[in-house]
């Protein structure tokens, strides 16, 4: 097998419309998407016409971008070079309220996968869709998918209802540790709460400027509910959640946790640290500062050349241009973020 | 955090200690030291229903503070009193053993502004606007008041406003930072016209209680997250402020951002950048970028100081930042206080250092 030059982890696979779901799904789901009329789960999260769920240019005829593999794999593969690519299907599957439909969409959309995407090009591999609203029933479905070594990833939402740290949850992260699949949390809301903590907001941009601010209570949330003094193997890849905000929020954190650390003996060192050996940030976006001199100063304000992981985010619209990767990455981290540190957080991905 | 004061004398006594202005003072006026300035109707209200903020606890906070009264140990006044209450132990143990030439004074609890009752809001906010001048600032030029306001009443608040800024003894407007919506919606609006109008900035000072789960994916468990997530929180208002045009509204408007941290600012206006280019089309009404805006309209203030494990890096957050809209904040008496000439990272320079310290509050605030 020729050498791998490189990873992208976050692309978006899109279901084209609920009835390519109707296969995948049980014999009472199919019928009721008919008779109680269900349109869609597609989130409020990616307004499916705003212009950052899609670049212009990648979308099809019917305005639906990457909807099959013919739309994804000729950008992803043959234009930006990556060898293999992660897919992070965002049907609103959490949104769902009714944990049997929750448990039922999320099979379907991992069967979805399964035949529509991994069966059609060894190049891709997947992170499995779980319903986190029956955390019973999100284990049995990652034990379920798990035997398939081209599922490498754990999905959950940056927000839902409650901080990923709590314990109800923990169940979920002992088969991530159990079958080495890393966590990933992508950016988007269940909706059980408002995208601030300040309510709702007016705009669809303040929405998804919220996003990196659901990854920095998902950090602090983890880190001090002891979830990786339970699980020290626990890989967590944090997904379009920006990058440059952690540098600053770790030095808020550490330094609160100096002062509190009484309140979580748990943490027996700095969450700084926590953070290098525990969390993979993907390099789109950025948010990184307009001149690539400032770019390379953020990124050195990481501490760290492990962190980061290459990711076009398509089709969502991050980049202009044919370069995925942002101006400012210094020369010697390239590699790395293309390849070495994806191969290194994904080991299902290694000598596949 | 709580350390032994070091004593007055200090080893650098041959250089001039540089002026200090304090835009974070808490003094703390216990209910029945406003009694004198509430009616009998509200006095007995709150003797039979008590303070009822939009939280479940009847005494004390949803998150135990790391400090009664989030304060230092040693704050406590020696002849009783909460501490911040007791203007002379205020001025022995901070003012005159810092030499500090103004103290801007944000009081919070028990200061009505996020009571679920209208009425007593409007109330205890006057009521805190008139001790701050008769206990403290009336008695001690050093010290400026802060209007404090009944924010979730847009008009009250305007009216409120009216009624103290002819006193010179007011320096800002003063909302917490978690705020029923986001501090930039309309209902607000009425706040900064009448700031802008007295020419007075609006602090926002962290904590509060909105009502809504403190993150946006949920209650977080500890009083480290409540804290650490002021930050959130405040990113949640600066893009709030931008999106919602109220600075195009309001061009004379300023922001005074107290106790949030400031290193997340620069990665924020980065963001709102870029996601503004694409979205421009929902948010016509946002005539600049948002970096812009956030470099003209916000002040921070330094306490708590973030700390890298380079201190470099904060300098060149601090550069990101710009160094004429840092301004110095102590947050006495609580646990997590700054002491002004320990806290600010060494490698600054005499100029950069002194804009921090004094000048740029001393301009903000017309001192």
């Amino acid at each position: 097998m020729p050498e791998l030059k490189a990873i992208d982890c976050d692309v978006h696979p899109g279901v084209p419309d609920i009835k390519a779901l109707s296969p995948y799904l049980d014999e009472h789901w199919r019928d009721a998407v008919e008779e109680r009329g269900i349109p869609s789960l597609e989130s409020i999260s990616y307004p499916p016409n705003a212009p950052l769920t899609a670049r212009p240019d990648w979308r099809g005829q019917n305005g639906v971008a990457a909807a099959s593999v013919a739309d994804l794999a000729p950008h992803v593969f043959d234009r930006w070079g990556a060898d293999r690519a992660i897919l992070n299907c965002l049907y609103g599957v959490q949104l769902v309220f009714n944990e049997d439909m929750a448990v039922a969409f999320a099979r379907a959309v991992n069967n979805w996968i399964v035949k529509e995407w991994l069966d059609r090009d060894p190049r891709l591999a997947a992170s499995i869709v779980v319903p986190p609203q029956n955390v019973e029933a999100a284990v049995d479905e990652i034990e379920r998918c798990g035997s398939d070594r081209r599922f490498v990833q754990i999905l959950l939402l940056a927000m839902g209802e409650v901080p990923l740290g709590r314990r109800s949850l923990w169940p979920i992260y002992a088969a991530s540790e159990r079958l080495d699949l890393p966590i990933g949390i992508h950016a988007g809301s269940a909706y059980r709460h408002p995208v601030t903590s300040l309510g709702w907001p007016s705009y669809y941009v303040e929405d998804y400027a919220a996003q990196a601010q659901a990854f920095q209570s998902q950090v602090a949330s983890l880190i001090s509910e002891g979830v990786f003094a339970k699980f020290p193997a626990l890989k967590v890849v944090l997904i379009e959640s920006g990058v440059t905000w952690l540098p600053g929020f770790l030095w808020r954190f550490a330094k609160f946790w100096r002062g509190l650390r009484t309140e979580v003996p748990w943490v027996d060192r700095s969450p700084a640290e926590i953070v290098r050996d525990h969390f993979r940030l993907t390099i789109q976006p950025l948010d990184g500062p307009t001149s690539p001199e400032a770019v390379e100063r953020a990124i050195d304000h990481l501490r760290s050349d492990d962190m980061l992981l290459y990711a076009s985010d398509f089709p969502h619209w991050q980049f202009d241009g044919e370069q995925p990767l942002p101006a400012g990455i210094p020369a010697g981290l390239t590699r790395k973020i293309l390849l070495e540190n994806p191969i290194a957080t994904y080991n299902r991905l290694k000598g596949s | 955090m709580n350390v032994e004061l070091r004593h007055p004398v200090r080893q650098r006594t041959q250089r001039v200690k540089p002026a200090v202005i304090d835009c974070d003072i808490h003094p703390k006026p216990s209910l029945t030291a406003l009694k004198p300035y509430l009616s009998s109707r509200w006095w007995e209200y709150l003797q039979t229903y008590g303070l009822r903020p939009r939280h479940g606890f009847a005494k004390g906070y949803p998150y135990p503070k790391a400090a009664p009264q989030a304060a230092r140990r040693d704050a406590w006044p020696p002849g009783g009193g909460l501490p911040g209450s007791d203007l002379s132990f205020m001025q022995a143990q901070y003012l005159d053993h810092y030499g500090i030439e103004f103290g801007v004074m944000n009081p919070l609890a028990p200061s009505g502004q996020a009571e679920q009752n209208p009425d007593l809001s409007a109330a205890l906010v006057a009521a805190t606007n008139e001790w701050q001048i008769a206990a403290m600032s009336g008695r001690d030029p050093r010290l400026k008041a802060s209007i404090v306001v009944p924010y979730e009443d847009g008009e009250a608040s305007r009216a409120e406003i009216h009624k103290r800024a002819a006193s010179g003894d007011y320096v800002q407007v003063l909302l917490l930072s978690r705020t029923a919506e986001a501090a930039g919606r309309r209902r607000y609006w009425p706040i900064y016209e009448a700031a802008v109008e007295h020419g007075l900035p609006v602090g926002i000072h962290v904590f509060g209680y909105s009502g809504w789960a403190m993150t946006n994916t949920g209650w977080p468990s500890f009083y480290l997250e409540e804290t650490t997530e002021n930050a959130t929180s405040a990113q949640a208002i600066v893009t709030s402020f931008i999106m919602e045009g109220v600075f195009e509204r309001y061009p004379e408007l300023k922001i005074v951002l107290i106790e949030t941290g400031f290193a997340w600012l620069p990665a924020l206006g980065w963001r709102l950048d870029k996601i503004w280019k694409r979205l421009k089309d929902e948010v016509p009404h946002v005539k600049r970028a948002p970096s812009e805006l956030i470099r003209e309209h916000f002040w921070v203030s330094t306490q708590p100081m973030e700390e890298p494990e380079d201190p470099d890096h904060l300098v060149e957050v601090m550069e990101w930042i710009g160094f004429d809209r840092i301004v110095f904040a102590s947050d006495y008496p609580h646990w997590d206080f700054d002491d002004p000439f320990l806290t600010l990272p060494p490698s600054l320079d005499e100029d950069r250092r002194s804009r921090i310290l004094s000048g740029n509050a001393r301009a903000l605030f017309r001192l």
